[in-house]
Parts: structure tokens; sequence; C-alpha cells
């Protein structure tokens, strides 16, 4: 590393600040526009189901303790579980999985 | 004020955070392996992941750092990893209600993260600035700690506690996205194609050379615009009918 590693540092909070800061303080208004109101209202399903799968094959040492744990979570979810409840759960069945296996 | 319900506002926000705040100190861990291998100090690696908060976004900043590459390389690495911030802080603040001032805006931006985006957007009716920081008091700690130790002690944690809390942070991924699936067709179908586009993203040629990150942006983009063409939502149906927890 020849750069300054705070310099570094302050570039990398600074960008990520503004990203996230900028539209929580500038667009402060309700928006009407349907288009614009659909789009935000389906982007967090997208983006996380895009994020999950198939990311959490392999997060874990063996892409089928991932799979039990994606089909533990979606059980547990459906039914109405708590994120407390459907994450622990998840990382159970992972440990005892690769446990047991 | 209403000091009572910001107190239980702030307790739930805890609770809810405890999940992340696992899954954070795991990822932050294996984060600080990255940190290491670039150069960084315990202090530095910690104050960098107190400071940005973002897994992917300070992944891709350490290895700028390890490149040596310039302080523009760097922001626009940054802005690039970090860009589905700039669409969920979009969604937030239409949670967060007209009447919300600068001070909580200004706070809240401060981690606006997959996971503490999810379950605000999941929390049901409007966003309370209370309720986040919970969140966020609960979950940064382990984010910044867990960096941290994880250059200090680098692969002293088993593998098998790493990999098994390592799917937590999906764990509360499903809970926040499955619930509103099952009651809204739409978003039921919209989850099957968006995690389906996103496997063969994976494994598509030149689509699997993508950034994950990237592949996140684009795909996010696509599939919300074509929702939001073919379902628009009703007059009534705004994020406040966003999942229940």
């Amino acid at each position: 590393m020849t750069g300054n590693a705070y310099i570094y540092i302050a570039i990398m909070a600074g960008v990520s600040y503004l990203i996230r800061v900028l539209p929580l303080t500038l667009i402060r208004k309700e928006i009407t526009n349907r288009f614009v109101r659909s789009f935000l209202y389906y982007v967090p399903y997208v983006t996380l189901a895009v994020m999950t799968f198939p990311a959490i094959l392999n997060a874990t040492n063996s892409v089928w303790s991932g799979l039990l744990a994606l089909i533990v979570g979606i059980a547990l979810a459906w039914w109405g579980k708590s994120l407390l409840t459907v994450a622990v759960f998840c990382c159970l069945s992972v440990f005892l999985a690769e446990f047991l296996v | 004020m209403h000091l009572s319900s910001n107190r239980s506002l702030l307790l739930q926000g805890l609770r809810d955070g405890i999940p992340i705040c696992l899954g954070y100190f795991a990822v932050g861990f294996t984060l600080g392996i990255a940190a290491k291998n670039a150069g960084l100090s315990a202090f530095q690696a910690g104050l960098a992941s107190f400071l940005c908060n973002a897994s992917a976004g300070e992944y891709a900043g350490f290895q700028v750092i390890a490149e040596n590459a310039g302080y523009i390389t760097m922001a626009i690495m940054i802005l690039v990893a970090n860009a589905r911030y700039l669409l969920m802080s979009c969604a937030l603040t239409q949670k967060l209600g007209p009447e919300v001032g600068l001070l909580p805006r200004l706070l809240i931006g401060f981690d606006v993260t997959d996971e503490i985006f999810g379950v605000c957007i999941a929390a049901p009716g409007k966003l309370k600035p209370w309720y986040a920081y919970g969140v966020i008091l609960c979950a940064l700690p382990g984010w910044s700690l867990g960096t941290a130790l994880g250059v200090l002690v680098g692969n002293w944690l088993p593998a098998r506690l790493v990999s098994a809390l390592s799917v937590g942070l999906f764990g509360m991924f499903l809970a926040v996205i499955i619930p509103p699936a099952r009651k809204d067709k739409v978003i039921a179908g919209l989850v099957v194609i968006s995690m389906g586009l996103s496997y063969l993203c994976t494994k598509l040629p030149f689509f699997r050379n993508i950034s994950s990150g990237t592949t996140v942006i684009i795909l996010t983009v696509v599939i919300s615009v074509a929702a939001a063409l073919l379902f628009p939502i009703k007059d009534q149906e705004n994020t406040e009918g966003g999942a229940e927890v």
C-alpha cells in the first residue's frame, strides 16, 4: 500500500454515505407518479431475492447445507415465523447438516 | 413526546437487529481477512467497517487498496459496488413519513444496508426512526468488531461455525420476502423470477463475468421496471403495504 490508508477509508466512507443519504434527504415528499411508486414497491423484494439465490448455496461449506437452509428458511417464513427465528433455524440446520454428514 | 413508544420501538429494533449482528459478525470476520491482506491494521479495518457498512463495497475498496490504485478509482469502485443502496434509499424515503425531519434522515442514511433495509421495509406501517436506530445500534458494532477481529485472529474461528453463521443473513432475507409473497401472487412470481434469473447470471457466459454487485443492480432495475409496467400498484396500495414481521 503506497497511498494513505486513512484517505482511502475517507473516500470509501464519503461515497458510501452520499449514495445513501442523498435520496433520503432530497426526496422528502411522497412520490405520486404511479410508475415510480410501483417500481419502488417492487425493488426490495426483487433485490433481496436476487441477493439470496444462488448466493446462499455458496455461503456454506457445501451446496447441500445451503440448499437445506434455503428450504428451512422458506418453510418457516411461510408459516410467519419472526426474523430471528428464521435466521437461527437456518444457521442451526447448516450446523447440524455439516455436523452429521 | 411519545417517550415510552420510542423506547419500545428502540427495543423492537434492537431485537430485530440480533440476527443481523450475528450475521454481520461472521461476514465481517471474513472481510477482516481481506482487509489484512490489503495491509490494513485491525483499527483501520474496524474503522472502515464502522464508516462504510457495506460488504461488497468494502471488499471492493480493500481490493483497490491492495492494488495501490488511485483515489478516483476508489470513488468509482465504491459508487458501482454500492449503487443498489441508492435504489434502497429511494424506496426507504417513501417508507418514512414526510414529517420525519433532517436529523433522523441523516442518521438512518448512515447505515442503509441490505439487511437493515430489509427489516426496515418489512416493519408494518410507516418506518419509525427509533426502530431503525435500534436495528443500527445492534448491527453496527457486530459488523465493525467482526472486521477488526478478522484482522486480529484471522482463521481462528472454526470453519463450521463461520459456515453456519453465514446463512443467518439469508434467513432474514427470506423472512422479509416470503410472507408478502404468500399473500400477493405478483410478489411471489417476482421472487421466483428474480431467483431464477440471478441463478442464470452466474451460469451464462458473459453474465457470469459481471460482478455480483453489478448483477444485483441490473436485475433489480430490469425486473422491477417490468413489474411496475405490467402490474402497477393500486392507489391505496403503497409502500405501507410492506411485509408484516
